[in-house]
């Protein structure tokens, strides 16, 4: 049960509230136990006597218990919200510091969707559901207890009507559960499905329109839309059936109170009073089967949001300052690679093996080679979002394993294949890289990655507000954009995984001029799929299914290595690789 | 996906989270209502019935403790009756009592029909307990026939709504899905649908349910005792005051607790979606502390909000009971004095309890009502939108043989930015022509207007000699086939996605257009062959091989004119080898557009249509274009010129 091991983790810093609640929730049922009686001995020994004193000066004590419930009730929510949501802060933050340490190898593991969502949704169900059980569940057990308790002294013979009552509503219940919770989720498939044939109507216009399909779509909808509905009928007249049944259930056993509580108090085993009392134990007894049924409802789905969340909260981080690190003697950017192999966990084939390079400042390196063939993995292990499966990534000397991470981060200006922007503006996201930056540099940063015009073209330039993901941008400038970043940061080494994709083959070029100036003292590392970028490399490796094919400059290429020929045929033609 | 010239990019797709913000309003409320009104006409019939039949049931249930209240009159009578002695009439016991000094309970014999000396009349209990029972049992039957209805209202208007919207989702012109951000329109077509359907099928039944039952509760409290009445109505405008002074506040502090989740989930997600740069650029520990911050900055409203509605409740409590405690007082008076008996007070206790649970729920309710509301004004909106005019044929459609001729055609986007002015291009059949130009140079434009996905401005575009115009939009469609960058494939089989090319295109044919295209090399690999099924976003399958796909859709269309998109990004070089080979095929033969990046196939064009800033700027051949300085000379020699160099 990971949601009771989730809460009593979560509970413990909030044990004295938590124990307040109870204990407040506790007194609140007492007293709501205690009421009945206090009716009872209005009409026993006020109305039946006809003692209005007596009538007004109980009344004066019920008002004053009703007004210390109450007091009690409101103190009792008020540490419940402040548990609930205290809790669910605590998750937050826990999740979030944990996602923060992950390396590549734990993000790719959980997959980033996965990740907000278990940070988001699934907090905020396990908030609802404290919520709900510090509020209701709580008092339903007492008041069950208490409302049976009080029964039984108040008339043994006549509380038999509870072992009909309860029971036949238990059954009604879950009788009811049984078949809409399937349902239910039958329907909740129905409304998905319905909404991804929409989203793709959408998304997919042009193509429906070019093939004049338009027909064939409403079909499928028409389809979609027919299930769904006779679906949903069948769970709403099920649901519907619920709270007529359940009321029906509670308003016939106060008819038989009243029937066989008649025959009591016509042989004179009962008084009269009692029974009013009686009626409001019976009611709170049944309402309270009825509150732990729909707190029966609400587990499941915590528990399912617990077990997500415990999932990513127990989850060590696979990279990790050493704990007596060492950092080279001088930082200067020279990457050697020696034996480097890795394999994803769980994958059969090894994604890169027995890579030996030598990368050096002031040389720019280009890795080629189709999908798969692990370029991206080299960059990321280079960087160090993972570490190798054997073998070793050597920065200036030092395994990157022995280097306090933040440090040897420091060093490194990554360029990822999908560029990526924070919301804020853009000067905001320049920065990211280095706080410190002054307007010059991030200006001088925008001309070399050839973003300096569009930038001053913005209304507000460097504070031209940015949307989340960079949506607000077209890929071009995005891409543009996240290179400067990087440029920003003066790193020793430069990372681009294929980030000139989205760039005309003119603002390529020059931006590849540029970076040559400005990259000089670096180690300069590109990805790239179009050979128009990376033909004036110092060095290009070409890669196939993991290992090393080729490396050399273009002419020497192009003369030995059958994959870089191929490469170069298919995107220039013939006559270029001739 | 085309953008509007100049006008900058719109960001496609939903964004990320969907968060329901806090209820919101219709703004126009009235001209909403009465949509929805005649949208509900068709059912009137059976709203009619389900409000009898409310109003059945809450007549019964409202009668009920009354009757009740007549079987505990039964019991009290029994009791006092035994304790007075047998033979005397009840004035006699009034009599005999006061003179024993029990004046009290003289007084309290005149309301009732106690008969001395006899017990409980147990005939007369069963008789009025068994009344009652057939009252709740009906009552119940009565409410779940009304919501047996309702829900059958709410489904089929439901029903008919999404139709409606699909049905015009088909009918929009192009021009409406490029200028609406792709996440507002499904936001309306799915989630506003969701939230009205939730209203309909919870909201209508239940407040029909609660107004009559007021009006029936308070009916019977003034019958029984109109003083009772106003003593229970005094707490009603202060459990109204009270509910209203707390919602608000708790209104307020809801507010603030969704704008701070949001604020909070966009950071999460952020900072989760870019997890490598933030590590790499060292913002580990202030990405942190901001999240630390924001966080507690959700906690506070968080914590008031949940605490303030919490309120609520035992605040109604404090209030019913206070009501209690007075009608009990004043009434235990009034029997004493003689004036009620006692199950006139039962009854009326318990009519008061009903009292005050509608009152509370008709305040939920409202909440409901409006955010539905909001999201049905959303809907009409949408349905509202202008539609493509629809037109068939006025001339018989000539036959395919792939000529087009576009003549003056000019075409703006906006009335006020003149783009394309007297573009005149004729293409033979079977002919090629280049469309280049950079990045957002608007390509996508000539692609728009051949398959008429906007109307020109003026000109002409002829196919095999017929003027366009006079075509309907599915006869000019049919004679294009389109192989685009933004490869679009649906969640269903590659199989079914590869036969959407031709409407009744049997397996075999699907299979050997397969093979045209290089699909079945990489089909005989998956597990469930051409019945594999492709996922919500076909992630299951490369880049490379969705492009194949819809290539081999284009095989199975087998037009006499393409469009193709030659630009292939992430995809690897072998997969981009056949891409480019199974591409040459299809172009065999056909006239083709291709959005050329290829050297080979833009050299090889009859014509090159240069285009830049949105605007066609030059046009030819390539040693037309390259005899004289210009667009195309620097393109060309910015992009390939290096290459041929080195490679020389």
């Amino acid at each position: 049960m990971n949601l009771v091991r989730l809460m009593r983790d979560a509970l413990a810093p909030y044990r004295r509230q938590v124990a307040v609640v109870v204990l407040l929730t506790a007194l609140q049922t007492a007293v709501g136990l205690y009421l009945p009686n206090l009716t009872a001995n209005i009409i026993n020994n006020g109305i039946a006597k006809g003692d209005v004193g007596y009538i007004w000066d109980t009344g004066a004590v019920m008002l004053a218990l009703t007004l210390a419930q109450g007091t009690v009730a409101v103190i009792a929510v008020y540490f419940a919200s402040q548990v609930s949501m205290g809790v669910g802060r605590d998750l937050r933050g826990a999740i979030f510091t944990r996602v923060m340490a992950f390396s590549a190898r734990e993000m790719n593991h959980f997959g980033t969707p996965s990740l907000i969502t278990r940070n988001t949704n699934d907090v905020q169900q396990i908030q609802i559901f404290l919520q709900m059980a510090l509020t209701l569940m709580v008092g339903a057990p007492i008041m069950m207890v208490g409302g049976i308790f009080m029964a039984l002294s108040e008339d043994v013979r006549l509380s038999l009507v509870l072992v009909v009552a309860v029971p036949l509503m238990a059954v009604v219940i879950s009788l009811m559960l049984s078949r809409a919770v399937p349902l239910f989720q039958a329907m909740q498939v129905k409304i998905d499905r319905i909404n991804q044939v929409l989203r793709e109507q959408i998304t997919g216009v042009r193509v429906i329109r070019a093939f004049v399909r338009n027909d064939f779509e409403s079909q499928r909808f028409s389809a979609a839309n027919s299930d769904l509905t006779s679906t949903g009928l069948r769970v709403n007249r099920l649901f519907v059936l619920a709270l007529p049944a359940l009321m029906g259930i509670m308003n016939l056993t106060s008819v038989a109170v009243l029937w066989f509580g008649g025959a009591l108090i016509g042989s004179g085993q009962m008084p009269i009073g009692n029974l009013t009392a009686f009626l409001a134990y019976i009611l709170q007894i049944l309402m309270s089967v009825l509150m732990a049924v729909m707190m029966v409802i609400l587990v499941p789905r915590a528990q399912a949001s617990a077990d997500r969340v415990r999932e990513v909260v127990s989850t060590e981080p696979a990279l990790a300052s050493p704990e007596s690190p060492t950092s080279p003697s001088a930082r200067r950017g020279e990457v050697a690679l020696r034996h480097l192999s890795f394999a994803y966990p769980g994958g059969e084939a090894p994604v890169l093996s027995e890579l030996n390079l030598e990368l050096l400042p002031g040389q720019t390196t280009a890795i080629v080679g189709g999908t798969g063939s692990g370029k991206s993995t080299l960059l990321e292990l280079i960087a160090r979002f993972y570490d190798p499966t054997s073998g070793q990534v050597l920065v200036d000397g030092v395994d990157a394993r022995q280097q306090p991470l933040e440090e040897f981060w420091q060093g490194i200006g990554f360029v990822p294949q999908r560029a990526y922007l924070f919301s804020g503006t853009v000067g905001e996201n320049l920065r990211f890289a280095r706080e410190t930056a002054t307007e010059a540099e991030l200006w001088r940063a925008l001309e070399i990655a050839q973003a300096r015009d569009f930038v001053a073209a913005m209304p507000g330039q460097l504070d031209y507000p940015i949307d989340q993901g960079g949506t607000n941008v077209s890929g071009g400038q995005r891409q543009r954009l996240s290179i400067a970043r990087a440029l920003v940061r003066r790193p020793r080494i430069y990372l681009f995984d294929d980030c000139f994709s989205a760039l005309d083959a003119a603002t390529d070029a020059r931006l590849r001029a540029a970076l040559r100036e400005e990259t000089r003292e670096s180690t300069v590392v590109i990805v790239a799929q179009r050979v128009s970028t990376i033909l004036d490399a110092d060095q290009i490796v070409v890669l196939d299914a993991g290992k090393v094919v080729g490396v050399g400059r273009h002419r020497e290429l192009l003369g030995t290595c059958p994959a870089y020929r191929e490469i170069v045929t298919s995107q220039l033609g013939e006559e270029a690789a001739a | 996906m085309m953008r509007g010239p100049g006008g900058g990019p719109r960001g496609g797709g939903p964004r990320g989270m969907m968060m329901p913000g806090p209820p919101q309003s219709a703004r126009d409320l009235r001209a909403t209502l009465r949509q929805l009104m005649a949208r509900l006409r068709p059912e009137a019939l059976a709203i009619v019935l389900a409000t009898v039949l409310t109003s059945a049931g809450v007549a019964l249930v409202v009668i009920a403790p009354r009757v009740i209240g007549g079987a505990t009159n039964v019991i009290f009578d029994g009791v006092l009756g035994k304790r007075l002695p047998k033979g005397m009439t009840l004035r006699q016991a009034e009599v005999y009592l006061r003179t024993h000094g029990h004046a009290q309970l003289a007084q309290l014999l005149q309301g009732t029909s106690a008969v001395p000396g006899r017990g409980i009349d147990f005939n007369r209990l069963g008789m009025l307990l068994g009344l009652t029972a057939l009252l709740y049992l009906a009552g119940a039957a009565f409410s779940w026939g009304q919501g047996y209805i309702m829900a059958g209202v709410a489904q089929r208007t439901i029903f008919g709504m999404r139709r409606d919207v699909e049905a015009k989702l088909t009918r929009l012109p192009l021009r409406y899905f490029d200028s609406h951000p792709h996440g507002d329109v499904l936001s309306r077509v799915t989630n506003d649908i969701d939230n009205l359907t939730t209203t309909i099928q919870q909201g209508l039944g239940q407040l029909l349910t609660s107004i009559l039952t007021i009006l029936g509760v308070l009916a019977m409290m003034l019958l029984l005792s109109p003083l009772l009445a106003a003593v229970s109505l005094i707490t009603v405008p202060l459990s109204l005051g009270a509910t209203l002074l707390i919602a608000r506040r708790s209104q307020v502090q809801f507010g603030h607790q969704w704008e701070r989740t949001g604020t909070v989930n966009s950071l999460v997600e952020q900072t989760h979606t870019g997890h490598a740069l933030v590590q790499v650029f060292g913002r580990s520990r202030s990405t942190l502390e901001e999240f630390s911050r924001q966080n507690q900055a959700l906690y506070e409203p968080s914590f008031r909000a949940q605490f303030l509605s919490g309120i609520i409740q035992p605040t109604m409590f404090f209030l019913a009971n206070l009501n209690y405690v007075a009608i009990a007082a004043v009434g235990g008076y009034r029997v004493v004095t003689g004036s009620m008996s006692l199950g006139d007070i039962q009854a009326f206790i318990q009519y008061s309890r009903q009292f005050t649970n509608p009152i509370s729920q008709i305040a939920s309710q409202m909440n409901m009502l409006q955010s539905g509301l909001a999201s049905a004004e959303r809907v009409f909106e949408f349905l509202a939108a202008e539609e493509e005019t629809a037109a068939s044929d006025s001339v018989a459609v000539p036959e395919a043989l792939g000529h087009v001729f576009l003549d003056r055609v000019g075409f703006r986007y906006q009335p006020d930015r003149p783009l394309i002015e007297d573009f005149t291009l004729e293409v033979q059949p079977g002919e090629t022509v280049a469309i280049v130009g950079p990045t957002g140079a608007g390509k996508t434009t000539v692609v728009n207007l051949l398959m008429r996905f906007y109307d020109i401005d003026s000109g002409h575009i002829y196919l095999d000699g017929v003027d366009s115009a006079q075509l309907s939009r599915d006869s000019v469609r049919r004679r294009f086939g389109m192989v685009l960058q933004d490869t679009w494939l649906f969640a269903g089989t590659i199989l079914e996605n590869i036969a959407y090319g031709r409407e009744g295109a049997s397996r075999e044919e699907v299979i050997e257009a397969a093979r045209a295209a290089f699909v079945e090399q990489f089909v005989r690999t998956l597990p469930g062959g051409y019945d594999t099924l492709l996922d919500a976003d076909a992630t299951n399958i490369s880049a490379g091989q969705r492009q194949l796909l819809t290539i081999a859709r284009a095989f199975l269309a087998d037009p006499p004119i393409l469009i193709l998109d030659e630009a292939t990004s992430s995809v690897d070089t072998r997969t981009e080898v056949l891409i480019q080979e199974a591409m040459a095929r299809l172009r065999h033969g056909r006239t083709s557009f291709v959005i050329a990046h290829r050297l080979s196939t833009i050299r090889n064009a009859d014509t090159i249509v240069v285009m830049a800033e949105g605007r066609i700027v030059e046009q030819g051949s390539h040693q037309e274009l390259m005899a004289r300085p210009g667009v195309y000379r620097d393109l060309y020699e910015s992009q390939f010129g290096g290459a041929l160099e080195l490679a020389g």
